[in-house]
Order: C-alpha cells, then sequence, then structure tokens
C-alpha cells in the first residue's frame, strides 16, 4: 500500500507557542488512521493544515504527491471532510444543501448520487426537509453524505459520530469501514471515544503537546503499554507518572 | 466512481445557487431584500412631498430626495450583498465546508459580486415601481447618465462589502456590526441629501475622495438640467473606484493569507 498523504517536519507555531512540533507521518490508501490525543494536543491543527485552511510554519504536506501550498485545489476536489462541529445552512432542504456542494465538487449525474447516498445512510425521507428542523444526528448523516459526493480518496474525518445515538453511531461506523474497504478510501479519523477508535482504526497516532509520542495498530499499542483497551493506554499516555 | 466536471463557472453557480435557494424559502432573508428599501421609501417619500409643498424654491426636491435614496440604497445593497452572503455561512455554520471544497477564494469573492447584483437587480426593481405608482416619480429621467452612476455605486458598495468580509475573518463575529454599519459611515461625506458645498471644508476634502459623493453631486448637475452627463464626475468616480476595488481584493487576498496564517479561518467557521 502506497502513501496517499505524505506529512514531514510539519510545525506550527502561534505566537511562539508550539501547537504541532515537527510531526512526521504518512496515510496510507485504504487505511483507516486514528488520531488521538487529549484536549490541545494538536489534533485540530494538524487537521486544519491537512485541509489547508491553516497556513504551517514548516514543514511539507504531500497528497497524492501532490504539494498543498501549490495545489490545494486540486487536491481538495479529491479528498472530503467532516465534522460534528460544522452544521449546513439551516434554510435549505437536504436536497438542495447536498446539490449545492455535488455543484462545487463538480459531481457527474449528481441527482443519482444523492439518491444513493440518502438511501445508504437511511434519511431518504428526509431529503425535502430543511436543515433546521432536522436533529443533530440527522445533520450528521446529511454532513458525511456531503463528505462522500465526490467519492474522495482522502476522508478526514472529526469526531463524526459525537452526535449520534449509540445504535446510529454503530450503523454509521460499520458503513464507513464498508464504504472504505470497498473504494479503498483512506481516513483520518479523530474521535475522543477510545472504543471508537479501536474498533475502527488500522493504525492510530497518539499525539499530545505537539508531538507523536506514540503510533501503531491498537493491539500493538496495547501490548506494548500491558492496557487492556485504548482509553487504559491514553490514561497512560496522558498522565505519565 | 464519480466523474468530475470541476470547472470554475460550475462552482462560483454553485455558491450563487446554494444563497439563491435561501431567499427562496426564508421570508426574513427575503423581507431584507425587500422590507428596508421599501420603508424607506415609503416613509421619506412622504415627508419630500410634505416639504416640497410648504415652499416651492425647490421644485425638483422630491426628485432629488427619491433620486437620492434609491441610488444609496444601490450602495448599500451591494456592500451587504457581499458581507452578509458571507455571514450567512458564519451563522450556519457552513464556511469551513465551502473553504474545504475546491472552491478558491477568488471564485468565492466572484459568487458574492453575482449574488450582489442579483439582489440589487430585484431591490431596485421594487424600489423604482413604488416611486413611480405611489410619487409619479420616474428615475429614468436621469436617462442613459444613470448607468454609469448606478455602476460606480455598485462598485463602491463591493470595495466596502470586500474589506468588510476581509475583517469579519480577522477579527471574527465581533466585528459583525462592521457589516451592517461601515457604508452608513460613508453617508455624511457623501453628500447623498445634499450638495458638498454644504459642508465645512475638510470634510469637502474627505469627499473628494469619496466616489459616492462625485456620483450624487453628478445626480443633481442631471436633474436641474445643467450642461447634460456629468462627465467629470462620473470621470473621477470611476477612477476612484478603480483604485478602492483594486485596494480591497489586494487586502482581501493579503488578509486571507494571514487568516489562514494565524489559523483563524477555522475559529470564525465553528
Amino acid at each position: 500500500m502506497g502513501s496517499v498523504v505524505e506529512v514531514r517536519g510539519l510545525t506550527k507555531l502561534f505566537d511562539g507557542f508550539r501547537a504541532v512540533d515537527d510531526i512526521s507521518f504518512d496515510i496510507l490508501k485504504g487505511e483507516i488512521l486514528g488520531f488521538i490525543g487529549p484536549n490541545g494536543a494538536g489534533k485540530s491543527t494538524t487537521l486544519q493544515m491537512l485541509l489547508g485552511l491553516t497556513t504551517p510554519t514548516s514543514g511539507m504536506i504531500r497528497i497524492f504527491g501532490l504539494d498543498m501550498d501549490s495545489k490545494r485545489q486540486e487536491i481538495l476536489s479529491r479528498v472530503n471532510f467532516s465534522s460534528s462541529y460544522i452544521s449546513l445552512p439551516f434554510s435549505l432542504t437536504v436536497w438542495e444543501n447536498l446539490m449545492v456542494f455535488a455543484r462545487l465538487y463538480g459531481v457527474a449525474g449528481p441527482k443519482k448520487r444523492i439518491e444513493e447516498l440518502l438511501e445508504i445512510f437511511e434519511i431518504g425521507s428526509l431529503k425535502d426537509t430543511p436543515a433546521r428542523r432536522l436533529s443533530s444526528g440527522q445533520i450528521t448523516r446529511v454532513c458525511l453524505c456531503k463528505a462522500l459526493l465526490n467519492a474522495p480518496e482522502v476522508l478526514f474525518l472529526d469526531e463524526p459520530t459525537a452526535s449520534l445515538d449509540p445504535d446510529i453511531a454503530d450503523k454509521t461506523r460499520k458503513l464507513l469501514k464498508k464504504i472504505k474497504d470497498e473504494q479503498s478510501i483512506s481516513i483520518l479519523y479523530t474521535s475522543h471515544n477510545m472504543k471508537e477508535m479501536e474498533e475502527m482504526s488500522d493504525r492510530v497516532i497518539f499525539i499530545d503537546k505537539g508531538r507523536i509520542i506514540e503510533t501503531g495498530s491498537p493491539d500493538e499499542i496495547k501490548r506494548k503499554h500491558g492496557g487492556a483497551d485504548l482509553e487504559e493506554v491514553f490514561l497512560m499516555l496522558a498522565r505519565p507518572g | 466512481m464519480t466523474s468530475m466536471r470541476n470547472t470554475k463557472s460550475a462552482r462560483i453557480f454553485a455558491y450563487t445557487v446554494r444563497h439563491l435557494y435561501l431567499y427562496k424559502r426564508s421570508l426574513p432573508r427575503l423581507m431584507e431584500v425587500f422590507y428596508w428599501p421599501v420603508l424607506d421609501l415609503v416613509v421619506w417619500g412622504f415627508v419630500s412631498i410634505y416639504l416640497s409643498r410648504q415652499k416651492g424654491e425647490l421644485p425638483d426636491f422630491i426628485t432629488f430626495f427619491l433620486g437620492a435614496l434609491i441610488l444609496w440604497d444601490i450602495l448599500f445593497r451591494s456592500q451587504q450583498g457581499i458581507s452578509v452572503s458571507f455571514l450567512e455561512d458564519v451563522w450556519s455554520r457552513n464556511l469551513l465546508n465551502i473553504f474545504v471544497s475546491p472552491l478558491s477564494p477568488a471564485e468565492y469573492i466572484t459568487s458574492l459580486l453575482f449574488l450582489s447584483i442579483i439582489k440589487l437587480i430585484l431591490t431596485s426593481a421594487v424600489m423604482v415601481t413604488l416611486a413611480w405608482l405611489l410619487y409619479s416619480f420616474n428615475i429614468f429621467l436621469l436617462g442613459f447618465t444613470l448607468i454609469p452612476l448606478v455602476l460606480n455605486l455598485i462598485v463602491m458598495g463591493w470595495s466596502i462589502g470586500i474589506i468588510t468580509t476581509a475583517l469579519i475573518m480577522r477579527f471574527g463575529q465581533e466585528a459583525e456590526v462592521l457589516a451592517w454599519g461601515i457604508a452608513l459611515l460613508f453617508q455624511p461625506v457623501s453628500a447623498v441629501f445634499y450638495p458638498v458645498g454644504v459642508l465645512p471644508g475638510w470634510v469637502q476634502t474627505i469627499a473628494l475622495f469619496v466616489p459616492a459623493s462625485h456620483v450624487f453631486e453628478g445626480m443633481r448637475e442631471v436633474v436641474v438640467g445643467r450642461g447634460g452627463a456629468p462627465i467629470s464626475n462620473i470621470i473621477w468616480a470611476a477612477s476612484l473606484n478603480c483604485a478602492y476595488i483594486t485596494a480591497a481584493i489586494l487586502f482581501f487576498w493579503w488578509n486571507f493569507k494571514v487568516v489562514k496564517r494565524k489559523g483563524l479561518l477555522a475559529k470564525v467557521g465553528e
């Protein structure tokens, strides 16, 4: 499996504060890479740099072999993003919202693609409902539809199941894994739910104070630190000594 | 795999349609386009009729006043067409979705300019029709001169709107008040309802560098029929506008880089 995302020596300083400190990692084709760390560890800043929203102080980001700084637009047309912290225009219906993004991403045959995704996420009946009338769980599913509209090769998911009930969260995780296996999508996944990270991730990166302090498969990390699960390892790493 | 037809014009169209959908369904948003302009026109239209009846010294009072009112609204709405459309995405926490899409900042600004024109056409159509119905005032009596005057006001509104948007990006929603108030800051020195001559000397110097002041002086010249088209006013306004719109775009572009460097883009959108 080759790397679709290469990060080398990535550093971000905010007024002298080192939010991200010389990190390097790859995301391989078809893998789910879990990004774990306490609040303020530098996860969001790294994600923002990978999406071209924040300019790195130094270091290199290459996605599909293209430099993020000079080929941002080309890269963004082949990736997508979803977060439980963002939403969609409230007055637009589900269908209108998805149609706008389908056009922004230049999706051919957008109607068919939207119908497919609404069916997959079991929200076909909501297509004419304005976003303001949706529950937060339904909004999250519409955002996930949006994130899959352009059949992205790399998907960045920031706590995608945070506002979902256990049933829908479980369905969503299974669905994401299925889509990942079928389409060989690479996913960068962040969550504070360690059980979810263990279930979803092929590999995890543990980041703290802007630096990568552990990396490997969930099983490898558990074995290495002698934790029963990833949550226990998280507590060991986050509370050293 | 889903095939792509990702062109600049398709993306600009997509983002423009995103806002038109909004106006299709939201009554409060639709009112923003029509309510205030109509209210202004009704209140100030009747005030000017009353004043013109009190003294016959200024027979073109209605033309001066209503013409100025409609033209000022063009400037105001063209500014709001940009900055309020940007705020719509901030309010709905949709800004990140937009900026992680392939829509470039230049395409984003172009979409906002299109939106501004669409809103202006709607607002102006209602105001012009209402002025004709209520006060028998026909703004088209200004003739073809109206075209360069209106274009100058639109471009000045765009410059203010682009700078306002950049400032909100930089300083967050605390700077939101600029979207509603910043154009009004230019009203006193734009000499909308009175000639530049009534301003104190130093304010006249400021007015010289405000494109709108030349537009409204030009409008008054046309109304009193003094020597045809106000060419020098139009050239002054157009020259200033060329400089200001270039400066506004450069400021937006520079500010966008600063906002990305400071990591503020994600914050304003959350």
